[in-house]
């Protein structure tokens, strides 16, 4: 290489640096700016010039919400919806995944083709019948209402990764299991989930971030305080009087903890999973 | 082990036979029940609605044939909601193209060391980590009168006024079309950038000794390349970007005026602001088959893609 073309490659590496330095205050600023404010008093949220640390740096924010058992309260909806969502979504879809990657049966296709397809269908438009069926089954204002309905968006995404996942695992696996007169449910839950972990991991993960944020749901079929969930349990924040600014910014990032670690956790599974999806779904 | 598999008579034969055909409906079954219950069911009853005058609030709602279809195409806020998505929807996905594969593109430079790209794609996707309720509290928060954008503008010494991003009809619907681009564009970057990290090496070395610029190598290799992974994403955010409800919810609520109105918040408006079911109902219905033409466009672009 030659002086030149070293020389070159600097300025063209200095443009990169710029260039994406710039991207990221797009990218992160408003983040930033989330995490300043919520050690603010609300007062300060709008001071004039804005400061970044304030000298009257507090946690109240934290522990006003700490401290409000209604408020702690959204937290633990949030977690045992999800929770509940996550679990039940890998169980049923991996039982369901394993008949499509396993088995040939009669109405495979036109099955396959309506779970597909109806991940498409808009959350709005189910709204309005869930309504009154929620209500005729009553499910209205229950922890089952929500993870019902969050589970018509989460089981169908599941099904066709894990259908996937499945597909690329030989089938002298399964086989095996059942020349020893073992069950087809003991060749899934003994081999086949044991070495499929990365997929589930994803697919959990994603699960799970679906359910914890989900608005529409929890907006129109819960209704008493006790039952509502983190997503809207901040737009509860928005008083009618004054919103309390610095606890809408302690409850956001409380509220991202949970997808902020997972994704940390596993951000490999989490990245391959997600990117493979795009590809194959 | 072996033994019991090895003496079973025929007739056991026959019904583990029966067994093995049923077996697969046993395992699909639980999933089936759930979205024919809580999906198929549901889609028939809102198609039902739309035909009858109103539902749920009346007992013994009667069949109006295409009546609510008329009162909605002469609804002048329905035209408005529909002109107001399809501005929001086509300008969202052009920009998180656009956003999504240059970010892809810097974050794939070989003149960046390993650590430094890992740190830029972790920032990168921080948007994607948040729920858009609070992607709506925290542009609210930015986007007010006295927020920091407004200050920022103001020092630079572009202009004195604090604009009211959220609530003056000129800036409200580009306002919230930013936040969902602000908010959408990570998911394109990941998908585009695990798509540029596939384009074969010698692809671009073969590029490189033709004599290609940089330019022309993107026009000619990495664009082809990504071609169907693009399609494919840009359809899926066709779909996901007209059923946007929650960020115009908590933003704007539809505000100020109709200068937001979209069809979700028009159609959750209809029915729970205003009790008109059968109303609401037709045009979820509308919203139902754009989504599903849509997904009639994605099935066929996958199908070709897998032949």
């Amino acid at each position: 290489m030659t002086v030149g073309s070293a020389r070159k490659r600097r300025i063209h590496k200095s443009g990169v640096l710029i260039v994406i330095s710039l991207g990221a205050i797009f990218a992160g600023f408003p983040v930033f700016w989330m995490f300043v404010n919520s050690f603010k008093p609300n007062s300060e949220i709008f001071a004039f010039p804005p400061k970044i640390i304030s000298p009257n740096f507090t946690l109240d924010a934290y522990f006003e919400i700490f401290n409000n058992p209604e408020k702690v309260r959204f937290f633990i909806n949030s977690y045992i919806v999800a929770i509940c969502v996550t679990l039940l979504t890998l169980l049923i879809a991996l039982q369901t995944a394993y008949a499509f990657s396993r088995y040939r049966f009669r109405g495979k296709g036109l099955v396959n083709m309506v779970i597909i397809t109806l991940q498409s269908v808009p959350p709005i438009t189910l709204m309005i019948p869930y309504f009154s069926l929620v209500v005729t089954l009553k499910l209205y204002n229950t922890y089952q209402g929500l993870i019902l309905t969050h589970m018509v968006f989460t089981l169908p995404y599941a099904v066709i990764m894990l259908t996937g996942y499945l597909n690329t695992l030989p089938r002298e696996l399964d086989e095996a299991v059942k020349i020893d007169g073992g069950s087809a449910l003991t060749a899934l839950w003994r081999i086949l989930v044991p070495i499929s972990i990365p997929g589930i991991v994803s697919v959990g993960i994603y699960t799970f971030m679906i359910s914890w944020n989900e608005f529409l749901f929890a907006l129109t079929l819960t209704k008493t305080q006790e039952m509502r969930t983190v997503p809207i349990g901040i737009q509860l924040l928005m008083g009618q009087h004054s919103y309390e600014w610095n606890q809408m910014m302690s409850m956001s990032i409380l509220g991202s903890i949970p997808v902020l670690a997972l994704f940390l956790l596993f951000q490999r599974y989490f990245l391959g999973g997600l990117t493979s999806g795009a590809v194959k779904a | 082990m072996l033994a019991p598999a090895k003496i079973s008579k025929p007739q056991n034969f026959s019904t583990s036979l029966i067994k093995r055909k049923l077996e697969p409906y046993g395992f699909i079954s639980p999933t089936v029940l759930l979205l024919l219950l809580l999906m198929v069911i549901p889609v028939f009853l809102v198609i039902r609605y739309s035909f009858m005058d109103n539902v749920i609030v009346n007992q013994n709602p009667l069949f109006v044939g295409l009546e609510n279809y008329r009162t909605m195409i002469a609804d002048e806020r329905f035209i408005i909601a529909v002109k107001n998505t399809a501005f929001f929807t086509i300008v969202s996905v052009i920009a998180h193209l656009i956003i999504g594969l240059s970010f892809a593109t810097l974050l794939n430079s070989e003149l960046l060391s390993k650590t430094t790209r890992t740190i830029y794609r972790m920032i990168y996707i921080l948007p994607w980590l948040f729920t858009v309720a609070i992607i709506a509290i925290l542009w609210r928060m930015i986007l007010n009168p006295l927020g920091v954008l407004n200050y920022i503008i103001m020092s630079l010494g572009i202009s004195q006024n604090q604009t009211e991003w959220l609530s003056s009809e000129s800036t409200a619907l580009l306002a919230v079309t930013f936040i969902n681009i602000w908010a959408g564009y990570p998911f394109y970057m990941i998908s585009l950038l695990a798509g540029l990290q596939g384009i074969p090496k010698d692809l671009h070395e073969a590029a490189l000794v033709d004599g290609a610029t940089g330019l022309q190598k993107f026009w000619n290799v990495t664009l082809p390349h990504l071609k169907p992974l693009i399609i494919s994403m840009s359809i899926l955010d066709l779909i996901w970007t007209s059923q946007q409800f929650a960020l115009i919810w908590m933003t704007t609520g539809g505000g100020p005026l109709t200068s937001t109105e979209m069809l979700g918040t028009y159609t959750y408006k209809l029915a729970f602001s205003q009790y008109e079911f059968s109303q609401a109902s037709t045009s979820a219905v509308f919203l139902f088959l754009i989504s599903m033409g849509l997904a009639l466009v994605y099935n066929r672009t996958q199908r070709a893609r897998e032949q």
